[in-house]
């Protein structure tokens, strides 16, 4: 089942035109990564997905998005679409605040105030996370005393904690060392039976790893979307292969 | 160890080794430091001056409740001056932090709106403070009929320390982050609420330096006092009551010219007063941090 459908989309910062034409239906419970060189527009088509683009100044978009059919731009509340569709950022990003207001931070916003709620939320997050263990006994101290990789989990704990439909994932391993990313890979694989993932990625390997499709990016095209597998073994275009195999990026 | 000889440690006699063969170095190494020592002589200089010439004149009497013009007692001073400094805090720290937030966080970065508060707010405190005093006078005194009173030196302070306020809570909330914004924003949380559970909090420390640096503006002032909350000498029961701070007080003491060494003893006791009002903020100020 199509979870997201993008169509015809286009996007301007200001003058300059960042994405061309973009179609593409991701396919839920599965991981989506996207490819392709740096500013190729992977990120930027990542951000529409949830809309954060709007935060930036003269983005201008044009098309349609479609979460379950429903068109994310015309008929939904912006704040209600980002608690369907979380998002997890390229560096650690958590609160300057305790673990547990850290992951208690977004179901706060929606309402949930009483503290039994609040103690499981933070608990089955943090499960869901791989965290639980390393910090359960530490829940009240700040989470910026946390190592980067054990940083980026609480970020997807936080994100888990709305109960989302889709996690956005920009390079999420990125700033982390092997150790690190191979625990957040494994994590990804294990929330894809409960979520949709999409996911960008700057290593090939870590896409072929993890993803079941792949969308190969370059200039603001999608120029290849297809099952990893056939992407990486069978590429349709040439320039995927050129970038896969190495030839440039 | 002794037969070991570290060899990280450049010693004085390397030091001037290398001075020989680098001439202008040693003149800026003596430049700084000499400016460094001409700054520190002089602070402590004045300080000592004051409590030489203070201490002494400090008794009990000094300290009574009532001020007579025998005593002059520079209690209704202190207490008034923690009025004072009450008033213009109240009305300033909600309206400069909220300005600030507007410019950083609501108006579109670089508007011209933003600019023109901007230039606005840096305008206003180069202006001397003796032309507040003025503008006060003609306005809450005058015009609005407060008279000289607390709350008409309280509203004139603030309107002084609006621009202080306003500009260090806006370095303060720029300097927070964009990605506690994004991380924010993206859990679905607007912008009001961004903005009370993130990033207010995260920029106290640099409000709390704006503020008190504040505290010791109005401490120190007396040009802008004198004109709206007046120079009576005992303590104002009410808002509506006029009072003198302790700078004004010393101010008095000393043109009066029959109690320079109970002006005197007023300085310490100001020296005091804004040593532990800068004692105080500061741990609370770290209090909240480590909390954070």
């Amino acid at each position: 089942m199509n979870k997201i459908e993008v169509k015809n989309l286009d996007l301007y910062y200001g003058e300059v035109q960042a994405l061309y034409g973009v179609n593409m239906q991701i396919e839920e419970k599965e991981i989506t990564a996207f490819i392709g060189p740096s500013g190729c527009g992977k990120s930027t088509l990542l951000k529409t997905l949830n809309r954060m683009n709007d935060l930036v100044e003269g983005c201008r978009i044009t098309g349609e998005v479609l979460l379950e059919n429903t068109d994310i731009y015309k008929d939904m509340d912006v704040y209600q679409l980002r608690k369907r569709v979380g998002m997890v950022f390229q560096k650690p990003n958590p609160f300057p605040m305790s673990i547990y207001d850290n992951i208690a931070y977004g179901p706060r916003t929606h309402g949930v105030r009483s503290r039994v709620a609040l103690d499981e939320v933070v608990e089955d997050s943090l499960k869901k996370a791989a965290l639980w263990d390393e910090v359960k006994d530490r829940l009240k101290k700040s989470a910026l005393g946390l190592s980067g990789g054990q940083q980026q989990r609480l970020c997807i704990a936080r994100a888990l904690a709305v109960q989302p439909e889709v996690i956005l994932m920009d390079e999420p391993t990125s700033a982390l060392d092997p150790i690190s990313t191979a625990k957040i890979e494994d994590l990804a694989l294990e929330l894809k039976n409960a979520y949709t993932i999409v996911m960008v990625t700057h290593n090939m390997q870590q896409a072929t790893r993890i993803s079941d499709k792949t969308g190969f990016f370059l200039m603001g095209k999608v120029v290849e979307y297809g099952t990893t597998e056939q992407v990486f073994s069978m590429p349709r275009e040439k320039e995927t292969e050129n970038y896969i195999t190495g030839r440039f990026g | 160890m002794s037969s070991l000889n570290t060899i990280n440690k450049i010693t004085f006699k390397q030091k001037m080794e290398m001075y020989k063969k680098r001439k202008g170095s040693l003149a800026v190494r003596m430049l700084v430091k000499l400016s460094a020592l001409i700054t520190f002589a002089v602070l402590i200089y004045i300080v000592l001056f004051i409590l030489i010439n203070g201490v002494g004149h400090l008794n009990a009497e000094f300290f009574s409740f009532n001020y007579t013009t025998e005593n002059v007692s520079v209690i209704p001073a202190v207490i008034n001056t923690l009025v004072i400094i009450v008033i213009s805090l109240v009305i300033s720290i909600p309206i400069g932090i909220l300005s600030a937030v507007f410019l950083v966080e609501y108006a579109k970065r670089g508007s011209k709106i933003v600019n023109l508060i901007r230039i606005t707010a840096e305008t206003l405190s180069g202006i001397p403070s003796i032309v507040y005093g003025l503008f006060g006078m003609l306005f809450f005194v005058n015009t609005l009929k407060m008279g000289y009173s607390m709350i008409s030196g309280g509203l004139t302070l603030a309107i002084m320390i609006l621009p202080l306020i306003m500009r260090t809570t806006e370095e303060a909330l720029i300097s927070v982050p964009d990605t506690y914004r994004e991380a924010s924003f993206g859990l679905g949380a607007g912008t009001l609420r961004t903005v009370f559970r993130v990033i207010l909090p995260a920029s106290l420390p640099g409000i709390l330096a704006g503020v008190i640096l504040s505290i010791g503006r109005i401490i120190g002032e007396s040009a802008a006092l004198m004109y709206t909350s007046g120079t009576v000498a005992q303590i104002a029961t009410n808002v509506m009551d006029s009072g003198r701070t302790l700078a004004i007080h010393m101010y008095l003491l000393a043109s009066e010219g029959l109690y320079t060494d109970q002006a005197y003893a007023t300085a310490v006791v100001l020296l005091v007063v804004a040593i532990l009002i800068n004692m105080s903020s500061q741990t609370i100020s770290k209090r909240i941090i480590r909390k954070g």
